[in-house]
């Protein structure tokens, strides 16, 4: 039986601050960025509020949050921050860091273009920036599915089979700043799901010296990032676990995929965060005029679930795959995943649209467009361009 | 020493054992060898606070010769020690010689 729970007509990033108010993390270093600074003000009113015990750490740039988010994770601390674009650039180096010594930090990150040219608008283009940094995705296409991935984060991360750190990605100001109608939990609910957390090995545990961060030579590399492979490979047993067991709590069901009448779709299109909502409704209209038209949106980027999602896109005649973000000199890096996925297959015939970059609109006429040439696609067989820029003026 | 595999590393190459840097023996990287030649001793012990490797040993507060298990040759030991009277108490050698 689900719990009794709240609606509030709130923004995404009002929904990702609640969840961090329930969660009561034990440090936040912060260096606001838009358009994720309204989570981390809003947070520091929480702790000036004395509505959590966290210690906030306010620091010089970025890449000192996530320094000083490792150490207080090292150190033996539930830690999570918040940031966008540039201030996860600035992050880079060490996200590797925090993967590598397997520190299950847990961060928003409101999705946003990088520069030049400077823009602060909503694409993929962060998100996509660091997927081989070692974190697990979660990706969010509105604000409930933001605050609920936020909720699942700690549980997913700190899990003995995986300890990594993950990021939960939400479109920036598409969401962030949208006031939409959601259900939170009670705050009893979320302190009970997400539960106590104890670090492996803290380092504030001085009665047991030891030492993280060791030089390590050709003779030792390779086994340490063998030991970080197997411990993605568990992510995605962990991912459903938790989502079934918040499922009970919430009565919201999340796979590590949304499927939205895919089952007997031909032609499908691939969507990552809130296109995704623009597309179903599209969907339905395609649907009405007798076009068996399909969604996959993938939730869990890293680790992707290859098989599972080529499994089912196998059976489609085309597919269009929508990637908010380029790989330049390459297709994008979603088109890359679903590719790779569906190569054991003898599967659909595929393409690539750019589409949304520093928060160009995709409209629902767009949408149209790109389901009329995923049709056409099917009938003939033939790709014109593998990859092309949409909503573009040419 | 046999080389863990991936499984038997510790949770994320954690150093457990506080201090087991002992146990890796780096003498091996040396070209130049340190030696002490005891009469231009004068027992400040600069060499044994400049030694980036705590390779100086030190017994009842009086230099007594070099760890050649882990003294990398680098030679700034030499190179800060006053000696006697201009007289250097520690010398670098090529190794092998
Ligand atoms: S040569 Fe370098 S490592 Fe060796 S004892 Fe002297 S200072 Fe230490
Ligand atoms: S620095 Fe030279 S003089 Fe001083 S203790 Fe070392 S060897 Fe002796």
């Amino acid at each position: 039986m689900p719990t009794a729970t709240k609606t509030v007509a709130v923004t995404g990033n009002q929904a990702v601050a609640e969840a961090l108010r329930q969660i009561n993390p034990d440090v936040v270093p912060a260096y606001p960025i838009t358009p994720s600074t309204d989570i981390v003000q809003r947070f520091s009113e929480f702790v000036n509020n004395g509505e959590v015990d966290t210690e906030m750490i306010l620091v010089e740039s970025e890449h000192s949050a996530m320094s000083a988010a490792i150490g207080a994770s090292a150190a033996g601390g539930r830690v999570a921050t918040a940031t966008s674009s540039q201030g996860m650039a600035l992050m880079w180096e060490m996200l590797f860091i925090a993967s590598g010594y397997r520190l299950p930090i847990f961060m928003a990150l409101v999705n946003r273009a990088l520069s030049a040219p400077l823009n602060i608008h909503g694409d993929h283009s962060d998100g996509m920036g660091m997927r081989d940094s070692g974190w697990i995705q979660l990706w969010s296409e509105n604000a409930q599915e933001a605050y609920d991935n936020m909720v699942m984060a700690p549980r997913i991360a700190e899990h003995m089979d995986v300890r990594l750190p993950i990021i939960v990605c939400l479109d920036g100001f598409i969401i962030s700043h949208s006031i939409e109608s959601m259900k939170y939990l009670p705050d009893e609910e979320v302190k009970k799901f997400v539960g106590e957390f104890a670090q492996l090995n803290p380092l504030l545990d001085t009665d047991n010296p030891k030492s993280i961060g060791a030089l390590v030579l050709p003779d030792y590399y390779m086994e340490h990032k063998r030991a970080q492979h197997e411990a993605m490979l568990k992510v995605k047993k962990v991912v459903q676990d938790v989502s079934a067991e918040f499922a009970k709590l919430s009565g919201r069901k999340y796979e590590i995929f949304e499927t939205y009448r895919l089952e007997d779709a031909e032609v499908v299109l691939v969507s990552l965060n809130s296109a995704a909502g623009t597309i179903k409704d599209e969907i339905d209209r395609y649907r009405d005029k007798g076009i068996k038209a399909g969604l996959l949106k993938p939730r869990l980027f890293r680790p992707f679930p290859y098989e599972e999602v080529g499994a089912a896109l196998k059976n489609a005649k085309a597919v269009c795959v929508m990637d908010r973000a380029d790989s330049f000199g390459g297709y994008g890096p979603m088109f890359m995943e679903i590719a790779s996925a569906l190569y054991p297959h003898k599967g659909p015939v595929l393409f690539n649209k750019i589409y949304g970059l520093g928060g160009r609109d995709l409209m629902p006429l767009d949408v149209d467009q790109v389901i009329d040439e995923t049709v056409e696609v099917a009938k003939t067989g033939k790709v014109k361009m593998v990859k092309e820029y949409i909503t573009v003026r040419n | 020493m046999k080389q863990m595999n991936w499984k038997e590393l510790p949770h994320a190459g954690t150093i457990l054992d506080a201090g087991n840097a002992h146990t890796y023996k780096t003498g091996s990287w040396r070209s130049l060898k340190p030696r002490w030649i005891e009469e231009n001793c004068i027992q400040c012990l600069f060499c044994w606070i400049y030694c980036p490797d705590s390779s100086v040993m030190v017994k009842d507060e009086k230099m007594t010769g070099f760890d050649y298990d882990h003294c990398k040759g680098c030679g700034v030991c030499a190179m800060e020690c006053p000696g006697k009277k201009g007289a250097k108490a520690i010398v670098m050698e090529e190794e092998g010689k």
